[in-house]
């Protein structure tokens, strides 16, 4: 097989590993304080954000990176990474999608997000996000209407300076562990959303990560308020290029929900998982925490964790208003030698507090699965429950599930209920599905969607259909 | 305390008969305590319960030299009389007597073994204390084809003479081919406050039975470690039963590795912690072989100020298909400052393997309690009856009737 040849085989296992040949700006490799001052000078930041990534790298300095995870990987030279990569074409930003680069359009044609609003007819807000910076942001007509603001976070420090200052860095400070540190340092671009008061947002609002450029890292942040009353489904999608070396993303994502307002979260993460010797693939090392601030609030995450190399992240929620409710639901999967350990915290400070854990592991191949998650209900949050389940399907004996809950319970008046199973695809299921005409791979397609349903119905319609599909390309060439 | 230690140990060189080789091995563990010192929260096994604290604040000034050359009175009031048992007893750390009356003498063989080495990789501070100030070590050897006709009983007593604040305790087992023991640790109450540092060795051949019952029932101001490694060959069988309630900190840990096939592990565990006692229970269970079974159930009654905790761990190696493992912990709280903390872990590198985990808790059942009330008992006497219904689900796991009996009155439980 020629090289040509191989490439096509290999776009036929990661369809999104194409590299778009386009002109980039990149800050000066390494980490420092000029480093620092260049990004937030290209951005034209005001002194109090400068003043706040300063802040967060003083601290960094002092910090230590962790290594209590389950999958280790090589030491990452911090000093050897670009921090900020835009196309050239954004140094001036477009005002509007017919003046952004054909190239970057194309792009996101073949990933399958058309930018243009027409071509849409389901209504999804879009805000892309190539590299470093946000390249567009659809529906803001409709959105401005309803008083929303859904914009780049750029734009956001920019125009709405007070809302930005106010609750930036509440749910994740500057001070936290040292990924989420460094993100607060170097951070480039992500969304911000803030939803007025009783608005119910009108439609889906969507983000989508792609990086792009080679040793680059992806810093982005992103801020969801939603004020008293409000709710708002947010959808966020990640891809990028196959590349041999293993590139890192470290993104922050913070949600505050106020009195009685709901945030929806969900997300399908399909890095690049690196080739089938492992070779390459994206660290994905992600702080998401969400603060359920206000009375009666709800924060719910969704996740279907297929791409990566590595995946460690730990969506987390913190229940500090009374009759707050956090959700999470988790499919992770991982095949050949990818390797996630991930799951959630719930911190139960109010009272009644509610929380709900599903996840679903399923590894294949030679990877690695830990679900690692700490469920806390605090002396003072009387009455509060809490229900945890987490199942996991092995397939193969070289592969390994892993679970580690942490349960503290501080409150006599609250419960806590917690159910582990491990198990594989019994032959049994296999045998009545392959007598009914379906060949190895559809049965077991068939079998581990029904595996994951209790996530996969959390999700928006659209995303369903897309993460379905998913699940079932992530397992490919597992059985036999 | 690394001066302390370094004199003590003297001391304790200079007043017993070890021998030159023995000597060498305690240099070595007392060298590897010194330098890291007592277990604390920064260590992942340590996390809820830090034992480093809990010394400081318990016990002002450690001191660690026994003079083993003196030997003890034997108070026989401390003897359980309701059952006929063989005995080992223990009296400030010091053997003094074992006592096989009721068995055949040729089957049994009591070894002083001058070799003190640890024959496993741990990474616990507390074994190398325990290595180095331990007195002679005893391996106790069960011949092939013999089931011990009554229990053993080692009595845990500390008598006023004690100069220490720290107590070593080692004993090793060999359960022979088609062998069983029943071994009762019985733990006296004492009031003065000390560290007391157990670590028990066994190791079962093929189709041999180990029963072992840790009662620590009746209210004492000691602080306890106990350590079991148990390793496992075909077919074999251990059962740990643990009553957690007396001490004011007690930390059982459980480290067994099934090597043979179809062999198998049971652990239950109860701990009824009343006034500012922590307790915690830390199992490992390594299946390393295919169709091994392990088992565990622990429950927790919780009272004011008191904390506990369970940590777990199923370890499956990918060569251990059809392995069946299964973990279960439940606490009642029953006051406002009751701390209840779990990490029920599983580890799994064979797909084949059925292993689950569950834990549960929360306070006593309002609907439960207006039920038996609206039938004429009292809230105290419905509370205590759930109580003791939710207790009495561990001990039915005991598979020896005599010694559940005997249990069951201790813990004053009703059928």
């Amino acid at each position: 097989m020629d090289t040509r040849e191989k490439d096509i085989e290999k776009l036929k296992d990661y369809k999104y590993g194409f590299t778009t040949d386009i002109e980039n700006i990149k800050a000066p490799k390494g980490l420092n304080e000029d480093v620092i001052k260049f990004i937030s000078n290209i951005k034209k930041e005001p002194q109090w954000m400068l003043d706040f990534r300063l802040k967060a790298y003083k601290r960094l300095k002092l910090l230590k990176e962790p290594n209590w995870q389950k999958p280790k990987y090589p030491k990452i030279d911090y000093q050897d990474l670009y921090y900020y990569s835009a196309p050239k074409s954004m140094k001036d930003k477009p005002k509007s999608l017919d003046e952004l680069d054909p190239k970057l359009l194309e792009t996101y044609k073949k990933l399958g997000i058309p930018l243009q609003e027409q071509a849409r007819l389901n209504g999804i807000a879009v805000d892309a996000v190539f590299d470093s910076v946000s390249v567009a942001t659809t529906f803001k007509g409709e959105l401005t209407k309803h008083g929303i603001i859904f914009c780049s976070m750029s734009e956001a420090i920019q125009k709405h300076p007070d809302l930005v200052k106010k609750y930036l860095g509440t749910v994740i400070p500057v001070t936290d562990h040292f990924f989420a540190t460094l993100n607060s340092a170097v951070f480039t671009d992500g969304s911000f959303v803030y939803i007025p008061e009783g608005v119910k947002c009108p439609m889906e609002l969507s983000t989508y990560f792609r990086i792009n450029a080679s040793e680059t890292g992806q810093f982005e942040r992103t801020l969801i308020i939603a004020d008293k009353g409000s709710y708002v489904s947010y959808l966020e999608g990640c891809t990028a290029p196959m590349r041999d070396e293993n590139q890192l993303h470290a993104a922050n994502v913070e949600l505050i929900a106020l009195d009685d307002a709901e945030i929806k979260y969900s997300t399908v993460q399909n890095w690049y998982p690196g080739d089938e010797n492992g070779k390459g693939g994206i660290y994905n090392f992600v702080t998401k925490r969400g603060l359920c601030k206000g009375n009666n609030s709800k924060i719910s995450w969704t996740q279907v964790e297929t791409g990566s190399a590595i995946t460690w992240k730990y969506p987390s929620c913190i229940l500090k208003g009374d009759n707050s409710i956090g959700e999470f639901y988790s499919i992770a999967i991982t095949n050949n030698h990818q390797k996630a350990d991930t799951g959630t915290k719930m911190i139960h400070l109010g009272k009644n507090t509610k929380s709900k854990i599903i996840s679903k592991g399923i590894s294949a191949g030679f990877s690695d699965m830990t679900y690692r998650g700490l469920v806390d209900i605090n002396s003072k949050a009387k009455n509060s429950s809490n229900y945890t389940q987490c199942d996991s399907l092995l397939m193969g004996n070289k592969c390994g599930a892993h679970t580690v809950p942490y349960i503290k319970n501080k409150n006599f008046d609250s419960n806590i209920a917690h159910e582990a199973t491990t198990s594989k695809i019994s032959e049994e299921q296999l045998h009545y599905c392959q007598q009914r005409g379906l060949n190895p791979e559809e049965a077991v397609g068939l079998i581990v969607n029904g595996f994951c349903k209790e996530v996969l119905q959390q999700l928006p319609m659209e995303f369903a259909v897309e993460a379905q599909k998913l699940v079932g390309i992530s397992l490919e060439g597992s059985v036999g | 305390m690394s001066e302390q230690l370094q004199s003590d140990f003297d001391k304790l060189v200079k007043t017993s008969k070890f021998s030159n080789e023995e000597i060498k091995f305690k240099k070595n563990f007392l060298k590897n305590f010194i330098e890291s010192g007592f277990p604390n929260r920064k260590q992942e096994d340590w996390k809820f319960l830090d034992i480093s604290q809990i010394i400081k604040k318990n016990i002002s000034d450690l001191s660690f030299f026994n003079d083993y050359s003196q030997s003890n009175k034997i108070d026989p009031s401390i003897f359980v009389d309701s059952l006929d048992h063989n005995k080992i007893i223990f009296i400030n750390g010091k053997i003094e007597k074992i006592d096989f009356n009721f068995e055949d003498q040729n089957k049994i063989e009591i070894i002083d073994e001058n070799k003190k080495d640890v024959s496993f990789d741990y990474e616990n501070s507390l074994i190398d204390l325990n290595s180095a100030f331990t007195d002679k070590v005893f391996k106790i050897l069960i011949k092939k084809n013999y089931s011990l006709k009554k229990p053993l009983i080692i009595y845990h007593s500390i008598n006023d003479k004690i100069k220490s604040t720290n107590i070593n305790l080692r004993l090793d087992f060999e359960l022979g081919e088609n062998s069983c023991l029943k071994l009762i640790d019985y733990f006296s109450n004492n009031t003065a406050k000390n560290f007391i540092n157990i670590f028990y060795n066994f190791n079962l051949e093929k189709d041999s039975i180990l029963k072992n019952y840790k009662i620590d029932k009746f209210k004492n101001n000691s602080l306890r470690y106990s350590f079991n490694n148990i390793n496992q060959d075909n077919n074999s069988v251990s059962e740990t039963f643990i009553l957690s309630a007396g001490s004011d900190y007690f930390k059982n840990e459980i480290n067994c590795n099934l090597n043979g096939e179809y062999s198998s592990a049971f652990i239950n565990g109860i701990f009824s912690l009343k006034e500012n006692q922590q307790h915690e229970i830390r199992t490992t269970i390594n299946h390393l072989v295919e169709n091994t079974k392990s088992y565990q159930l622990i429950k927790s009654v919780l009272g004011k100020n008191t904390k506990s905790a369970y940590q777990g761990r199923i370890f499956v190696n990918s060569k251990a298909q059809k392995t069946d493992g299964y973990q279960l912990s439940k606490a009642i709280l029953l006051d406002e400052s009751s701390e209840f903390n779990a990490k029920p872990e599983l580890e799994i590198y064979a797909d084949d393997v059925k292993c689950s985990h569950g834990s549960a808790s929360g306070s006593l059942d309002e609907n439960s309690i207006f039920y038996l009330m609206s039938r004429g008992l009292n809230y105290q006497q419905s509370k205590e009856l759930l109580i003791n219904g939710f207790l009495i689900d561990v001990v039915e796991k005991i598979t020896d009737v005599e010694i559940k009996n005997l249990i069951t009155n201790i813990i004053g439980l009703k059928q």
